[in-house]
């Protein structure tokens, strides 16, 4: 009799246990709030290198990592959000910041996939790189069942990055005169602190408040949003920040230029140790005032290759 | 305590069962009705990450949350030093566990007849089953960083009386030289266990620590080689920067944790672990690796007026615990996490020396076991060996739905009491099991033990305020010739004892 008893209050709880989490799991397997989106749900595929990633898989794993900021609907709207400074993304616009592609085009795969793994240094998203490859994939193809534009639009052309010049002390003069001429220093500040007199009344597209970035931050392992290399800053003002009021110079500034811009804004990194600033130590610290050159004859035209393309 | 026998006499009653049915019921409806929501408090709320992305169910660490672990408990981003959060921002997490639970277990009882004591006192064997409502003990935890790459972890913890002691009080440097390769703690700390005891989910007595990293032969006096504990040390880790590839390497003051020098006061041990994993596509990043827990500790205290002084063991001796780890996804649902050990035990150990200042801890030992000058280890001693081997299987259905099997098995593969104990040439072998000198060798199958556990835990709500699981668990542990004496046999039966508990763990 007694160990009837048991086996009843045994049988209830776990009746319980299994039928409330079940069901629950099971509600929750279709965003809950916010609205729902119409229709059935379009699985989309991702294509990194040798990888294809599925949405369908990586509704798990959305859940699990991604959901809390970015909402179960894309929209940016998890219940962190209130507390995010920047706030997360709202993959419903298929806006992205960190791109191999013209601006206002769609990313590539292999950029979203590189955000995913790289995280962002100067907001909550974290470094993902401890997911499988697949798992970030994954996550990738369904970021882009957010939005319709997946579904009209193919992700832009990569641009073109020239190889990079030597670093010299005339490039960086360069840069420095096109920092002024650009008016980078408005949000920037004079000296890329992100103090810059335009910088308290920038916002982004969603109106949000937003700081340029300050180079003079950091330390040596310092990163930029959109990744560590030279290539990675060439390709933030040659592309635009899109959502940002970050525009984008590839109408502006020719290719070489670009990169005397590069050589610069490394030199504003004070607590990095550079080539950057190797040179300018070995200038004697001061940036000489830049002087125009005559107009040269045209000279072989740098290496030219496709940027992106994945890993 | 309130037994389960006369819980029953409320039971029978129909009303009663209607209301705890009802009671389910409404529970169940409010439940299923419940929104998103789970999560471990703290370090959640600092960065607005939800549980599931740290753990495959809280407590329990996924590659993330490892890698935030082996970061110093750090994104690796702006937001890690403490300067950059909320002034209102508290790094404290509570932790406390109310069951219900029902324990049968076999025990040693008097007889009576007509209100008189009949025979000797602990004449008949019998199972003593007990149920009711219970609590845990509670743990602060409290962690996080004091500077970038400069962390700290404190963890007071209480029984369910409220005694309090340090389970973890820890500081650490990471990425010394900008290098995820150099970090150094110190402390007390948990062993780096790919498989943690400190963040299993399972709660009751016998399935709620893994028996393989506790695992003492039957008279064995050494404590110290418990890598379920945490230990007194410094620690070096090591990562890769996905946190693919880990090392470890320990160096611990050989006294299970214990504080104030009383033992362990001369004597080291070393744990050092390696891990890999490997990206294996669909099923996950599997890992597996190794792992060495080596040392000395002391088995003899000079002693006062004939008490061991504390603080004062020579005489070390060594022992060796050594093992194979993995941990194997077969994607995003199911897992399955491997610990295997081959522990050693000098002879003198085996004899039940060792822990002469504090001999209630461990098993039953020999009620001397100081190395006093002039002790001769009985003829026939021998080095105990054996092989422990624990697997836990994991269903994750969602992040808020784990399923966890568990099997344990520890097997001796030689006795202290080997079969040269049957001689008259020196002193007798320690026998547990009759708990005297006497000669003989012990049975191979001695201390033998069988682990069951299943649990099913269920988190209602999933958010990074707060987490909260509901908890059934069934567990079955089995030992050989360790339990009660037999009236018949005069020698020790089986331990044979099963839990069956229903939990609410929170934390907040």
């Amino acid at each position: 009799m007694k160990n009837f008893k048991t086996v009843y209050l045994f049988s209830a709880i776990l009746s319980f246990i299994l039928t409330a989490g079940y069901t629950t799991a099971r509600a929750q397997d279709v965003p809950d709030v916010g609205p729902h989106p119409a229709g059935k749900p379009v699985e989309m595929e991702s294509h990194i290198g040798n990888l294809t990633g599925h949405s369908e898989a990586a509704k798990l794993p959305y859940r699990r990592y991604c959901a809390g900021c970015h909402g179960d609907l894309g929209d940016g709207q998890g219940e962190n959000t209130p507390w995010l400074d920047p706030k997360p993304r709202n993959f419903t616009l298929a806006t992205f910041k960190c791109r191999s592609t013209p601006t206002g085009t769609l990313p590539l795969d292999s950029d979203l996939y590189n955000s995913v793994g790289r995280g962002f240094t100067n907001s909550n998203m974290p470094i993902w790189n401890a997911l499988s490859n697949q798992d970030r994939a994954n996550l990738v193809a369904i970021i882009k069942t957010f939005s319709p534009r997946w579904q009209k639009e193919k992700a832009g052309d990569p641009i073109k990055v020239p190889s990079e010049p030597p670093v010299t002390i005339e490039s960086i003069s360069h840069g420095k005169a096109l920092f002024t001429k650009l008016e980078c220093w408005k949000c920037h500040g004079p000296e890329g602190k992100g103090d810059g007199p335009s910088a308290s009344t920038l916002t982004d597209s969603q109106d949000n408040p937003i700081r340029p970035y300050n180079f003079a931050a950091g330390t040596n392992d310092s990163r930029f949003k959109c990744g560590s290399t030279n290539e990675d800053i060439y390709k933030i003002f040659m592309t635009g920040v899109d959502g940002t009021p970050m525009p984008s110079f590839a109408d502006t500034i020719q290719p070489n230029d670009a990169w005397d811009l590069v050589h610069f804004l490394r030199v504003l990194q004070v607590h990095r140790h550079g080539k950057e600033n190797d040179v300018l130590k070995a200038a004697g610290g001061n940036i000489p005032p830049y002087v125009e050159k005559q107009a040269e004859a045209p000279s072989s035209q740098p290496e030219v290759r496709a940027a992106g393309g994945g890993k | 305590m309130h037994t389960w026998k006369q819980s029953r006499l409320c039971w029978n009653s129909p009303r009663v069962q209607s209301i705890v049915t009802g009671a389910l019921v409404m529970i169940f409806l409010l439940l299923s009705g419940s929104q998103n929501a789970s999560a471990l408090p703290a370090f959640a709320r600092k960065y607005g990450l939800r549980c599931s992305a740290c753990h495959e169910t809280w407590p329990i660490l996924n590659n993330f949350g490892l890698k935030f672990r082996d970061n110093g408990y750090q994104l690796m981003n702006d937001r890690d030093a403490p300067i950059w959060q909320n002034p209102g921002y508290w790094p404290v997490t509570f932790r406390i566990t109310p069951v219900w639970h029902r324990v049968s277990q076999l025990s040693n009882e008097d007889t009576y007849a007509g209100g008189v004591a009949t025979g000797t006192p602990n004449d008949a064997l019998a199972r003593v089953t007990s149920s009711g409502f219970d609590l845990s003990g509670l743990d602060f935890h409290t962690g996080g960083t004091l500077e970038k790459n400069i962390s700290f972890f404190v963890l007071p913890s209480s029984d369910p009386t409220a005694a309090f002691h340090f389970e973890t009080v820890m500081a650490r440097f990471d990425n010394i030289f900008g290098s995820p390769w150099l970090n150094i703690k110190m402390g007390r700390f948990e062993l780096n266990n790919l498989l943690s005891e400190k963040r299993m989910v399972q709660l009751t007595g016998n399935g709620g620590i893994y028996q393989t990293y506790h695992f003492i032969p039957i008279g064995d006096g050494n404590i110290f080689g418990q890598l379920g504990d945490n230990q007194l040390g410094m620690e070096y880790v090591g990562h890769s920067y996905n946190d693919r590839t880990r090392v470890s390497a320990a160096l611990l003051s050989s006294s299970d944790g214990n504080v104030n020098l009383v033992t362990g006061a001369n004597s080291y041990s070393t744990y050092a672990t390696f891990d890999q994993g490997i990206d294996l596509g669909r099923l996950g990043v599997d890992r597996f690796g190794a792992y060495v827990f080596a040392g000395q500790a002391a088995t003899y205290y000079p002693t006062s007026g004939g008490t061991p002084i504390p603080g004062s063991g020579i005489q070390n001796k060594g022992f060796s615990r050594v093992g194979f780890t993995g941990q194997f996804y077969f994607g995003p649902h199911f897992d399955l996490n491997v610990v295997t050990q081959h522990g050693t035990d000098n002879s003198w150990f085996g004899q039940g020396y060792g822990n002469a200042i504090n001999p209630t801890n461990g098993s039953a030992g020999p009620p001397l076991n100081n190395n006093v000058p002039g002790s001769l280890l009985p003829t026939g001693a021998q080095t105990p060996t054996w092989n422990g081997y624990t697997f836990e299987a994991r269903y994750v259905y969602s992040p808020q739905l784990i399923f966890i099997g568990e099997y344990e098995a520890e097997r001796m593969s030689q006795q202290a009491n080997g079969p040269g104990c049957n001689t008259s040439a020196g002193p007798d072998c320690w026998s547990p099991s009759a708990g005297t000198f006497t000669a003989g060798p012990s049975p191979s199958n001695l201390g033998n033990i069988n682990n069951y556990d299943f649990l099913i835990r269920y988190n209602p709500f999933m958010t990074s305020r707060a987490g909260m699981a509901l908890q059934l668990e069934y567990s079955l542990f089995h030992q050989i010739g360790t339990g009660p004496t037999s009236p018949v046999t005069a020698s020790s039966v089986n331990i044979n004892t099963n839990e069956l508990m229903f939990a609410l763990d929170f934390a907040f």
